[in-house]
C-alpha cells in the first residue's frame, strides 16, 4: 500500500501537450476517481502513473519512491484494463496465476494466492476456462482478480465497466466497491461515467483538456461546482443554466424574473452572470421540494414528461431557455399544462458569464 | 404450406447447383494432380496412348524403381534432390520466420520515421517477378563463388520471402491487442518476456501459416533454382525433375513419380498444420 504523488506532471506528444503540469496528492487506501469527457487526460494520466507512457515532465511518485524511469513491473501496481487485455492462450488459473509465475514463486504460493483471489472474486468454478469461454463479467472478475493476486501497492483500472451493459455495470461497481474494502490498497480509477465516478469515489478528479478543473469528495465537486463545466458534468440530469444580471443585488434572468440571490454567493452589480439550478432543486408546488428559506415561484408550461417510476423529469422554458425540473410524487402531467414551480434558491449556483467560475462569496 | 415446399425445393435446387459447381471448380483444380499421381504408377505406352486411358490396365512401381536405380536404367539423385530441398526450404523458412517476427511485431507495435515508406518498399519487392532478377543474381553469385551452394539459394529464397512473412506477421500482430502485452508488462515481464511468453503464443496460429507460406514458396520454386544450381551439390526436386529430359526424349512417368515425391512433404506439412493455418487465416474472425 501507497501513497502516490503527481507533481507538475506534463505529457507531450511531439510539440503537443496533452497534459498540462497536473500535481495530485493520493492518500493510502484512497479511492480516487479521475473522470472527464474523453480526450481530457485522464486515461494518460493513468497510464503514466502504470509506467506504460513516459512522463515528459515532473514527477511521479509511489511510496517513497520517484518511479519516473521505471518500468510497470518495477512500480509494484497492477491494472485492470478496459479490455480486460486476458491472455486469451491461458485458463482463468493460469492468467491469475501469470505475474506470481514470473516473479518465479514456488507452485504453492501461487496456488494459494490463486485461490484466495478465487474465492474473493467467486471464480472457483471457472478455473480451467479459457477468456473466451467466460461472459463479459466473469472475465471482468478474472482481470480483478490477476489485479489483485499480487497485492500491488496501487490498483489502476481503465475504465474497467464500459465494455458492459447496463445493468452488468451497476453490479461490479458494487463487486469494485467491496473489493476495496476487502483489500483496502489505493486505487486509481479512469471513467467518463459521471455516475461511476461519484458511486466509488472516496475523491473525485474532474478533468479537462489535460487540465484538472476540480478535485473532492463526491458530494464536495456535487454541491460546490468550481465552475460551470463541473456543474454539467457532475450530476445527472446536467445542471439548467440561465444567462442573467445582477441588478440592485438581485439576479435579473432575460425576461425580467428577478431571483435572490443564493447562500455563499456574492457577485458585482452589473455583472453578467450565470445562473445553475439542478433539476432537483426545481419541483412543481407541493411535489415534496424540501423547505428552504430562500424559496422562488416561477410559472412555466410543460413541454415533455419522461416519467422514470420514482420521479419525473419535467421539460420546460424558463426565461428563454430549456429547464428540466423533477416531480417527485408523480402523477400523469399533460404536455403544454402551466404549473407553478418552486425554486430552492439556496441550492442554486451563480457562475460568471464569461469564464464560468463560480463567483464565491469570500 | 404451398409456399414451404417451393421454398423447400428452392433450396434443395441450389445445394445441388452448389455441389455441382464445387465439383466442377474442384476437378480442375485437382484432376491434373491425380493425373501425375496416376501417371507415376503406369508404364509409359499407357501414358503416352492417344485417345488417353482413363481407366489403367495395369498399375506398377517401375519408375519409381527406375527412379531410386543406377543412372543406366534411368535413375535420378533423388535423395540427394530432397535432402538438398529440405536443407534449403527449412533454413531459409526459419530464417524469414524471425526476420519476419522482428519486422512484423515493429511494424505492428512501434511509430519510427520512414516506417510507410519502408513497408511499401518491401512491397515492391514483391512486385518484381523472381525470374527477372536471376540473371542479376546469377551475375553477382558468380563474381562471389556461390552459385551452386546451399547458401546462395537459402539467400535468395530469404530476401524473397522476407517480405511476405514481415507482412502476414505485421498484420497478425495488429490484430492482437495491445493492452496484452502491456498487461503482461505490469505482471512484471520485460518486453522480451511479454513478446514471447504473451504476444508470440497468441499469434502462433498466424505466425505458422506464414511459416507453411515461406517453406511452400522455397520447396516449390523453380525459376531462379534452375539457375543459381548447377550440380547435385545444390540442385532442389523441382530442377531435379529436368533430369528425366534428354534431347530426344521425355521420361513422363519418371517425371511424375519424382513430382508425387515432391507433393507428398508439403502436403503431410499442411496437414499437420491445417488446423493452425485455417486459425491463423480466420484470425479475425475470431474474438479473444
Amino acid at each position: 500500500m501507497a501513497q502516490v504523488h503527481l507533481k507538475n506532471v506534463v505529457k507531450k506528444y511531439g510539440s503537443l501537450e496533452v497534459v498540462h503540469a497536473i500535481n495530485l496528492d493520493i492518500e493510502d487506501g484512497e479511492f480516487v476517481v479521475l473522470v472527464g469527457p474523453s480526450g481530457c487526460g485522464k486515461s494518460t494520466t493513468l497510464r503514466m502513473i502504470a509506467g506504460l507512457e513516459d512522463i515528459s515532465g515532473g514527477d511521479i511518485e509511489i511510496g517513497d519512491r520517484v518511479v519516473n524511469d521505471l518500468a510497470p513491473r518495477d512500480r509494484n501496481i497492477s491494472m485492470v484494463f478496459q479490455n480486460y487485455a486476458l491472455y486469451p492462450h491461458m485458463t482463468v488459473q493460469e492468467n491469475l496465476g501469470f505475474s506470481l509465475k514470473i516473479a518465479k514463486f514456488s507452485q504453492s504460493e501461487i496456488d494459494a494466492a490463486v485461490q484466495n483471489a478465487a474465492e474473493i472474486l467467486s471464480l472457483t468454478d471457472l478455473m480451467d476456462r479459457k477468456p473466451g469461454a467466460l461472459s463479459g463479467g466473469q472475465r471482468q472478475r478474472v482481470a480483478m482478480g490477476r489485479a489483485i493476486v499480487r497485492h500491488p501497492d496501487v490498483f489502476l483500472f481503465d475504465e474497467p465497466l464500459s465494455n458492459l451493459d447496463a445493468k452488468l455495470r451497476t453490479q461490479m461497481r458494487v463487486e469494485i466497491k467491496k473489493l476495496h474494502q476487502k483489500v483496502k490498497s489505493t486505487i486509481v480509477y479512469v471513467t467518463h461515467d459521471q455516475i461511476e465516478a461519484m458511486t466509488l469515489a472516496d475523491r473525485i478528479v474532474i478533468m479537462r483538456d489535460g487540465h484538472i478543473e476540480q478535485i473532492g469528495t463526491p458530494l464536495d465537486v456535487f454541491e460546490h461546482p468550481v465552475n460551470t463545466f463541473v456543474a454539467s458534468f457532475i450530476g445527472s440530469p446536467p445542471m439548467n443554466f440561465l444567462e442573467a444580471q445582477i441588478d440592485g443585488g438581485k439576479i435579473i434572468l432575460q425576461d425580467g424574473t428577478a431571483l435572490t440571490m443564493p447562500a455563499g454567493y456574492a457577485a458585482n452589480e452589473g455583472q453578467k452572470v450565470t445562473f445553475g439550478v439542478r433539476a432537483d432543486n426545481i419541483m412543481p408546488q407541493n411535489h415534496a421540494m424540501p423547505a428552504g428559506n430562500n424559496m422562488a415561484l416561477v410559472e412555466m408550461e410543460v413541454s415533455l414528461t419522461e416519467p422514470l417510476g420514482t420521479e419525473t423529469l419535467l421539460f420546460a422554458e424558463l426565461a428563454g431557455s430549456e429547464v428540466q425540473a423533477k416531480m417527485l410524487n408523480p402523477r400523469p402531467v399533460q404536455n403544454g399544462e402551466r404549473l407553478t414551480f418552486e425554486i430552492s434558491l439556496d441550492k442554486c449556483h451563480i457562475f460568471d458569464a464569461q469564464t464560468g467560475n463560480a463567483l464565491k462569496a469570500q | 404450406m404451398m409456399q414451404s415446399v417451393s421454398a423447400q425445393n428452392r433450396k434443395r435446387i441450389a445445394k445441388t447447383a452448389h455441389f455441382v459447381g464445387l465439383f466442377i471448380a474442384m476437378s480442375i483444380i485437382c484432376i491434373p494432380g491425380l493425373w501425375i499421381v496416376l501417371n507415376s504408377f503406369r508404364p509409359t505406352v499407357e501414358i503416352m496412348a492417344k485417345p488417353p486411358v482413363w481407366i489403367p490396365n495395369e498399375l506398377n512401381l517401375d519408375h519409381y524403381r527406375a527412379m531410386f536405380g543406377g543412372a543406366g536404367e534411368g535413375g535420378v539423385p533423388v535423395l540427394t534432390y530432397f535432402r538438398n530441398s529440405m536443407i534449403i526450404s527449412i533454413t531459409s523458412t526459419v530464417i524469414a520466420l524471425l526476420v519476419g517476427m522482428g519486422g512484423g511485431y515493429a511494424f505492428a507495435r512501434y511509430h519510427f520515421k520512414g516506417k510507410s515508406a519502408i513497408f511499401v518498399g518491401l512491397m515492391v519487392t514483391r512486385a518484381v517477378p523472381g525470374v527477372a532478377l536471376s540473371l542479376p543474381l546469377f551475375i553477382i553469385f558468380a563474381r562471389l563463388g556461390i552459385i551452386d551452394t546451399h547458401f546462395g539459394i537459402i539467400l535468395a529464397y530469404v530476401a524473397m520471402n522476407v517480405p511476405f512473412t514481415i507482412w502476414l506477421i505485421d498484420g497478425f500482430m495488429r490484430q492482437i491487442p495491445k493492452e496484452l502485452a502491456e498487461a503482461a508488462e505490469i505482471d512484471g515481464c520485460t518486453r522480451w518476456q511479454a513478446f514471447w511468453r504473451v504476444e508470440f503464443p497468441v499469434a502462433r496460429s498466424g505466425i505458422a501459416s506464414a511459416g507453411i507460406f515461406a517453406f511452400l514458396t522455397s520447396w516449390n520454386e523453380y525459376a531462379l533454382a534452375s539457375q543459381l544450381s548447377r550440380s547435385t551439390t545444390s540442385k532442389t526436386m523441382p530442377v531435379g525433375l529436368l533430369d528425366f529430359t534428354s534431347e530426344f526424349t521425355l521420361n513422363w512417368g519418371g517425371m511424375c513419380a519424382l513430382a508425387v515425391l515432391m507433393i507428398l512433404p508439403a502436403l503431410v506439412l499442411t496437414f499437420l498444420v491445417q488446423k493452425h493455418l485455417i486459425a491463423g487465416l480466420t484470425f479475425g474472425g475470431v474474438k479473444g
